[in-house]
């Protein structure tokens, strides 16, 4: 995909920078906080907080999904809410059971 | 011709030479298509047979338990069953052989790896798949797999023998060759991710100039659905199959409760699993897995019966949107197959509104290819008659299905012998009478000639009147409440007695189905040799494998020139015109 | 015979053949990894007792490593720049850099996994390192794999882009991206074991 720029590359290259350095200020972050030993609920919200931040950081830039194609974006929807029901059915079984 | 058209010329008979690839290349390791096509249905075709035979063993036994197996009786080795008798061990390997043979290694290799790898480009105007590398990898993972299932009937302990579902903890307990069925899985579903993935690629890619998706050939919608089943589920129960692979290689717990007692002893291991998380992993697979095995069925059928009827299909579009949303669908109501499991009513209630909500575009799809029968001058040739049978095969199925998606008479018909009708129904009537329709039909294709209409109509009757033969009493049984999975058919229970005298009958009409297919075998075999030759479109069809590449199509690149594509799928007896068909490339 | 669409887009979707292929995999891999983030959670949620990772593994060389699988994503990000700007030499330095910095996460794996054989922890220890082994041992795996696929690129692979430097930056876009899907993977493993 060579349709861009030259100013245009050197742009994402410092964009690029930027997310490592938000990455890694991320993950000391989330390693400080589990040194306080808050309550598990909490704990757990915070740190998959802070992973689906890292995560997007990366899918977005890294993976430039941030300007993708529709296609790319369908299928990813697709799988997104087979995953939420492959996560979220057998807990919900779990929860809801005789006896 | 001017120079630079002579250059041209020049340079393609150059190509067309360096394509002379050595036998191997060409045979065994080729990267067409249309070869590793016909590699997947020969490979396929064989294991469909043998599955067919584990099962008319196990019929024997389930008619006459007791009594030694005639003919190969002595063949079964001492260890499986001594002077020819049976041993319930080795009842309960062919049970979970038959059903993992069948559905992993013929049906689903059929339908997918060698209609929709031979047709699928043809269709679309490619001139191959996307990747024809992977696709020869493809091939090359579900070969060793299906021969490490083979191969593990010959291990200590003989094959898997927890069913084709495998759940566990029986299935991690069971003896060695339950490893060599998660390692033949494994190659398996390795497969068809490698299958799944070009097929998508390919339909979104490589369609022709003007053949946009509403153009599309059913049979085509339907691989592609097909192909996003294939993709997104099969990855939870690869998964599943790690997770057991672990627990038996490595002692793990993942689907060992605390505390397990076999044979008065208590397991030593560390316990803590939950055997519900294969269930919920693996029927997140096989639901989609059932779609799978359907799909394609319905395609073939569907691209039969607009030819035959000589009519467009009735309703393309709301089967089109029919089959998206039952793709969809099928992701969501896979723990119907789990009523039983103490589940409780919440959750229960949630799957069996999407249950009943998926049998609605199922009803779509079969009452559009009902009504296009209507005023249709239909011409009963063999393909015809089996995609015609196909239809009511796949009705009674499907309505038997409606149930057992209600738990409360799931409750009563749950792993029982009416269970058993109903996915046969679906799957042997249904799809592989769609199989058989999808051969006859595409056979001229292939290889130029057609097959004996004479043959094909003694291999039809037969096999329809045996077909319900070995079904139909299960309902029957199976609303008594005969189990499944029992090696002596229920003849140790009280309340069975008064149904089991249909057991002698469904052998019978077992053994008579394998009469029928002799028919069948010769007729394929004599017609690649001897069948009347035929030119490209003998059934005067409109989609392009037909209209635009020669019978059989070009080696490398299937069309002489990439077609440009005009007009829909079915333009049959059309009204603005004087011809009985106009092909999708017709020029305007 | 020559298949369309393997270096430029097609104009209908945008996409080259590959570049769908390999987000169509990695949704895959979504689904394969998701089966066993479900499987953790519905073990951990019935379990008795389950450990904090913190309690059992070893969170200061875990933290290293996650800051090297980063690391090993900006230079492959870096690497796929450099090559669009048509300067290979910068390419290979980049590239060579995530070889270097994957095998640094894979001799850290393994020092890890030898502390805990040390102090008897096997996965059939209990259904924590059950979990543990696994996941970790899965993800190294697809580690390995991009390993072998970023050696292949900058050894015998790379002559292709004397010939078709196009399709040659395609084909490291799209390993990219499946780097990428990896450390992805990471980010979200890493808390869920080591830190809650
Ligand atoms: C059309 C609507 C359908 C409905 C409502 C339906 C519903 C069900 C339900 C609820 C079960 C579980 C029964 C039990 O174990 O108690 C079941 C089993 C099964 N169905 Fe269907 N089904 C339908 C169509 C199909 C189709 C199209 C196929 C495939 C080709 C299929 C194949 C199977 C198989 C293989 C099983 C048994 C699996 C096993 O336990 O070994 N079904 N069906
Ligand atoms: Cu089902």
């Amino acid at each position: 995909m060579s349709g861009h720029s030259v100013e245009e590359i050197r742009r994402e290259t410092r964009v690029y920078i930027l997310v490592f350095v938000a990455l890694a200020v991320l993950t000391l972050v989330t390693v400080g906080v589990s040194y306080l030993h808050l309550s598990f609920g909490a704990a757990v919200g915070l740190a998959l907080f802070i992973a689906s931040i890292k995560g997007s950081l990366v899918a977005a830039f890294f993976m430039h999904l941030i300007s993708e194609r529709r296609l790319v974006y369908a299928v990813l929807i697709l799988t997104m809410i087979f995953f939420v029901a492959l996560i979220l059915l057998p807990l919900g079984g779990y929860h809801d059971r005789l006896g | 011709m001017s120079a630079s058209e002579e250059q041209a010329v020049g340079a393609q008979d150059h190509a067309a030479e360096h394509h002379e690839l050595p036998f191997w290349q060409r045979y065994i390791f080729s990267q067409d298509h249309k070869v590793i096509g016909l590699q997947y249905a020969f490979t396929a075709l064989c294991f469909l047979l043998f599955g067919f035979c584990l099962m008319l063993i196990m019929r024997w036994q389930l008619a006459f338990p007791g009594r030694p197996v005639p003919i190969i009786g002595g063949l079964l080795g001492s260890a499986n069953a001594p002077g020819g008798i049976m041993l319930p061990e080795f009842y309960n390997q062919l049970g979970a052989m038959h059903g993992t043979i069948m559905v992993f290694l013929a049906v689903v290799p059929l339908l997918v790896g060698a209609y929709g790898n031979y047709l699928v480009p043809l269709q679309i105007g490619a001139p191959d798949m996307a990747f024809p590398k992977l696709n020869m990898a493809s091939y090359w993972c579900y070969l060793p797999g299906g021969l490490i299932m083979l191969a593990s009937f010959f291990v200590p302990g003989g094959a898997a023998n927890s069913g084709w579902t495998s759940y566990p903890p029986l299935s991690n307990i069971a003896t060695s060759g339950q490893t060599w069925w998660l390692v033949g899985m494994i190659f398996l579903i390795t497969s068809s991710l490698l299958g799944s993935v070009n097929f998508i690629v390919t339909i979104f890619q490589l369609r022709a100039e003007g053949l946009d998706f509403m153009r599309l050939p059913m049979f085509v919608w339907s691989q592609l659905v097909t192909s996003f089943l294939l993709l997104l589920a099969f990855p939870p129960l690869e998964a599943a199959g790690i997770l057991q692979l672990m627990d038996r290689v490595a002692g793990t717990s993942f689907f060992m409760p605390s505390g397990l007692v076999v044979s008065g002893e208590v397991l030593e291991v560390a316990g803590g699993g939950n055997p519900l998380l294969w269930q919920h992993l693996f029927w997140f697979l096989a639901h989609p897995e059932v779609y799978v095995l359907i799909l394609p069925a319905m395609g073939i059928v569907a691209e039969i019966i607009a030819n035959n009827t000589r009519k467009p299909l009735w309703g393309y579009r709301p089967m089109v949107y029919s089959a998206v949303f039952l793709g969809f669908m099928s992701f969501i109501v896979w723990a119907h197959h789990m009523f039983l499991t103490g589940m409780g009513t919440a959750i229960s209630s949630f799957f069996q509104t999407t249950t009943m909500i998926i049998s609605v575009p199922s009803v779509v799809i079969l009452s559009a290819l009902l009504i296009s029968l209507w005023g249709g001058s239909i011409r009963f040739n063999t393909p015809m008659l089996f995609a015609l049978a196909f239809l009511p095969m796949f009705g009674i199925g499907g309505l038997t299905g409606l149930p057992l998606g209600l738990a409360p008479s799931d409750i009563h018909l749950h792993d029982t012998y009416y269970v058993i009708g109903h996915f046969h129904y679906v799957v042997a009537p249904g799809t592989i009478f769609a199989i058989f329709a999808g051969i006859y039909y595409w056979f001229p294709k292939i290889t130029g000639r057609q097959m004996s209409e004479r043959l094909g109509k003694l291999h039809f009757w037969p096999s329809l009147i045996f077909m319900n033969g070995i079904f139909m009493p299960m309902f029957v049984q199976g609303l008594a409440g005969v189990s499944r999975r029992l090696y002596d058919g229920g003849a140790q229970y009280s309340h069975a007695q008064g149904v089991l005298h249909w057991n002698a009958f469904m052998s019978m009409s077992a053994f008579g189905l394998l009469v029928a297919q002799i028919p069948f075998i010769i007729n394929l075999f004599v017609s690649i040799r001897w069948g009347v030759k035929v030119g490209s479109n003998p059934w005067d069809a409109t989609t392009l494998e037909w209209v635009a590449a020669p019978s059989p199509p070009v080696a490398h690149g299937n069309f002489p020139e990439l077609p440009v594509v005009t007009r829909g799928p079915y333009e049959y007896s059309p009204p603005e015109s004087d011809e009985s068909f106009l092909p999708q490339n017709a020029v305007a | 015979m020559q298949i369309p669409y393997t270096v430029e887009p097609r104009p209908d979707t945008g996409l080259y053949n590959a570049k769908l292929g390999v987000w169509l995999f990695l949704a895959s891999e979504v689904m394969l990894f998701g089966a066993l983030f479900s499987a953790l959670i519905l073990l951990r949620t019935g379990a008795t007792s389950w450990p904090h990772g913190y309690e059992v593994l070893n969170v200061p060389l875990a933290t290293i490593n996650t800051m090297v699988l980063i690391t090993s994503s900006v230079s492959m990000v870096m690497s796929w720049a450099a090559l669009r700007l048509g300067d290979f030499g910068k390419y290979r330095k980049w590239m060579g850099l995530t070889f270097l910095l994957g095998l640094i996460f894979m001799v850290i794996k393994t020092i890890e996994y030898a502390a805990k054989f040390e102090h008897h922890l096997y996965p059939s220890h209990d259904n924590f390192m059950a979990t543990y082994f696994t996941l970790t041992g899965l993800h190294g795996l697809h580690v390995l794999g991009g390993m072998i696929v970023i050696a292949y690129l900058l050894g015998p692979g790379s002559k292709m882009w004397m010939t078709e430097p196009e399709r040659y930056t395609n084909r490291v876009e799209v390993i990219g991206l499946y780097w990428h899907f990896v450390d992805l993977v990471w980010i979200f493993l890493f808390p869920t074991l080591y830190l809650l």
